[in-house]
């Protein structure tokens, strides 16, 4: 709570930056994609460009994830973020017209590789959606849908195992435990959308998209998904699409900007709240446009 | 604060400031437009009601009575020399017995006065010329019986029968009646005896059709309607829901999928003869199809309702939210998973719909069933779907046109039967959908 308070405070501080900040940075400027050394990046994209149908949505979006950390992507209301957030698991397949080109690595793999299996690579890669979107089904169904598709668990005891797990990691067994046999779209708000983070990480993904998870959520219910993202960033590499500037300053260590399509900057959250290398990054960030 | 700035720059400026109408004159207008839109709704509900209330208590009324028949009891000797002239009383023997004229010798023997034999044939229009059926089926049950005598109830004529239901007026001259004075004495003396009975007409169930009224069931149509229909509904639910699947979920949209679409909307607004001919020309013309069979008549009915069913599972697949879709793609499933696991389940209950309206409509068509020769008329109950049959729709048509007046209160109570069918089908249709919607 108190270091919630901290970042909070940090981000409010931000709105009143001044221009010696900016000064600070273009003293201090440092290639905008590059890895820590001995660090190799989660996923990679390079010169990924996106079009729906004619229209181009993403321009040459180069990127890093770094593994077991939090990336929050930011920017204005279609600037691209939830596009390049899709590419990722190739959700943009089941868009009819969507094309992507360029390189997507998720552990120097190829994500578009033709061979590859995308249902693997979904597995792989989670994802949790903008407004809760439990299945229609008991809250242990919702949970085991996953393992049960891909063989994880090959008895009862094993399921029950995993089931419990995913709850208790996405802080919703105390909860739940009484009412498994219960619809999952019974919940509250805040408890569907943790209820998705363990259907998400039932299937033990490497890495898990965010997208916009607390915007249909209350203030209480949007604290806990954040400490939970806080608390799951030892096991995953999340990466987070969202639209509170105070959000990403909280729970991520990456951010990055977009713009109409491009990747404005990326970088260390702290590094962008406070000293952001582009003009445009400031504007938004001091809240003067978007 | 603001308002006094803005108008009075408004002022200044010289640009009229437009604000919202407030006057009393224009919210009652509003108010009034809102009661009439309503009751213009219920002017319609009010209509179809009528209407359907006048239909059905027009239909009630006609054919209530086809539910009950005239029978005459009579003391029936069962004279061996009619039944059993060989004296055998072997099974065989006893079926082929003459029992009609046992029943005429007991009705005459109540009129001794009648001599003529112009009279005697009036007299005996009295009975149905299967009111020895009753007799045979008591010596078949029991073959001591011939040589006594027994009180039987007997089947009367329809002409009896409608005017024993009040059905023939009495007060309009002889020679406009079917029943002439004489007949008439007679009836009211066999009325006044006590031999006029009512019962329920259970026969009118169970047996076929008949040339005669009161020997006529829709027994066989409603077996034949069920047999087609299962047929109808076995070809073509599987089928319409495996297309409207693959076209919605699976199929690349182009130009192919997209004429593909269009005829499939065509489809559903052709005249049901039409496929009444395909199905001429290509079941009983080409493949040599038994003609009239519930077979033939269900693969037709199953072309009909397929472009109605798969539009509905169109509709249906379509109003699953997407958000289950990415839910399910989100933890790796297949596309096929999707599909199975969560969009059809979700799906089924708008497909079941679509299902019950598809075959609704088929159960009640008969054009497209009378050219591929279910018209005939087929006196018995078709146990297989390859026996001739006929459908409820084609019965009632039948007995419409046929000229006896008891063929009237037929007609109404085959509509009746035909609608008990429907909703009977229809109940059993929602329950299966409620059942499909309680698992989730």
């Amino acid at each position: 709570m108190a270091r919630a308070a901290h970042k909070a405070q940090l981000t409010a501080d931000d709105g009143k930056m001044d221009t010696s900040g900016m000064v600070l940075t273009n003293a201090n400027v440092k290639p905008a994609v590059a890895p820590r050394p001995g660090e190799e990046p989660k996923m990679m994209s390079r010169q990924v460009n996106v079009f729906y149908g004619q229209k181009q949505a993403l321009f040459n979006v180069d990127l890093d994830i770094p593994s077991r950390q939090v990336t929050a992507l930011i920017g204005p209301s279609g600037c691209g973020k939830s596009t390049y957030l899709r590419c990722l698991n190739r959700m943009n397949d089941v868009i009819d017209g969507c094309r992507v080109t360029g390189d997507i690595r998720l552990d120097g793999e190829n994500v578009y590789d033709p061979k590859l299996d995308v249902v693997m690579l979904r597995a792989r890669i989670g994802m949790v959606f903008q407004k809760p979107n439990p299945f229609p089904k008991s809250i242990y169904d919702n949970i085991a849908y996953g393992p049960r598709i891909h063989g994880m668990a090959h008895d009862k005891a094993e399921m029950d195992e995993i089931v419990q797990t995913s709850l208790e990691r996405a802080g919703l067994w105390n909860e739940a435990k009484d009412r498994l046999a219960q619809p999952g779209t019974g919940l509250s708000g805040g408890q569907q959308q943790r209820l998705c983070i363990a259907r998400a990480i039932a299937v033990s993904p490497e890495v898990i998209l965010m997208d916009e998870p607390c915007s249909a959520l209350d203030p209480i219910a949007t604290a806990r998904i954040e400490e939970l993202i806080d608390e799951l960033r030892e096991n995953y590499t999340i990466i987070i699409v969202t639209h509170s500037m105070q959000q990403a300053a909280r729970v991520s260590q990456k951010t990055a900007f977009f713009h109409l399509g491009v990747l404005v900057e990326w970088g260390d959250t702290e590094q962008i709240f406070t000293a952001p290398r582009d003009e445009r990054t400031q504007g938004y960030i001091t809240g003067r446009f978007g | 604060m603001t308002d006094v700035a803005l108008i009075g720059s408004a002022s200044e400026t010289g640009v009229k400031l437009r604000r919202p109408d407030l006057s009393e004159d224009r919210i009652r207008r509003r108010y009034a437009a809102e009661r009439r839109f309503r009751l213009y709704g219920m002017l319609a509900i009010g209509f179809a009601v009528f209407m359907l209330g006048f239909l059905a208590v027009t239909v009630v009324l006609q054919g209530y009575t086809a539910f009950w028949q005239t029978r005459i009891v009579l003391d029936v000797n069962i004279d061996p020399a009619e039944v059993d002239p060989q004296n055998t009383r072997l099974p065989e023997s006893l079926w082929q017995g003459n029992y009609q004229a046992v029943v005429r010798e007991a009705l005459r023997s109540l009129f001794p006065e009648v001599e003529s034999r112009g009279d005697r044939r009036a007299l005996n229009d009295f009975l149905s010329n299967a009111a020895g059926d009753a007799v045979r089926r008591m010596v078949m049950e029991n073959p001591a019986l011939v040589g006594t005598t027994q009180r039987v109830e007997v089947l009367a004529a329809d002409e009896i029968d409608m005017l024993a239901k009040g059905r023939i007026d009495r007060d309009v001259p002889a020679t406009d009646r079917p029943i002439d004075d004489q007949q008439l004495g007679w009836f009211d003396k066999l009325e006044a005896e006590g031999r006029i009975v009512s019962s329920f007409n259970l026969d009118f169930f169970t047996t076929g059709d008949s040339r005669e009224p009161e020997q006529a069931g829709v027994g066989g149509a409603l077996v034949g309607s069920l047999l087609t229909i299962l047929t109808a509904i076995i070809l073509s639910l599987p089928i319409s829901v495996a297309a409207a699947i693959y076209l919605e979920e699976f199929a690349p949209k182009n130009r192919i999928t997209d004429i593909i679409e269009i005829n499939i909307n065509n489809l559903a607004a052709v005249p049901s003869i039409v496929f009444g001919l395909l199905g001429l020309a290509v079941l009983l013309g080409f493949f040599g199809l038994p003609r009239g069979a519930p077979l033939v008549g269900g693969m037709v009915l199953s072309l009909m309702t397929l472009p109605t069913i798969i539009i509905a599972t169109r509709a249906a697949l379509k109003a699953v939210p997407p958000s289950i879709r990415e839910a399910a793609y989100g933890v790796g499933a297949s596309k096929q998973q999707v599909v199975m696991h969560h969009v059809l389940p979700l799906a089924m209950p708008g497909i079941m719909t679509g299902a019950i309206i598809g075959t609704a409509r088929a159960m009640g068509e008969s054009a497209a069933v009378l050219m591929i020769g279910m018209v005939a008329f087929i006196v018995d109950i078709p146990t297989s779907i390859t026996d001739p049959a006929t459908v409820l729709p084609v019965q009632i048509f039948l007995w419409a046109d046929a000229p006896e007046r008891a063929f009237v209160e037929r007609t109404s109570a085959g509509i009746m039967v035909m609608l008990v069918f429907l909703v009977l089908m229809n109940a059993a249709a929602v329950v299966i959908r409620r059942r499909f919607e309680r698992r989730w």
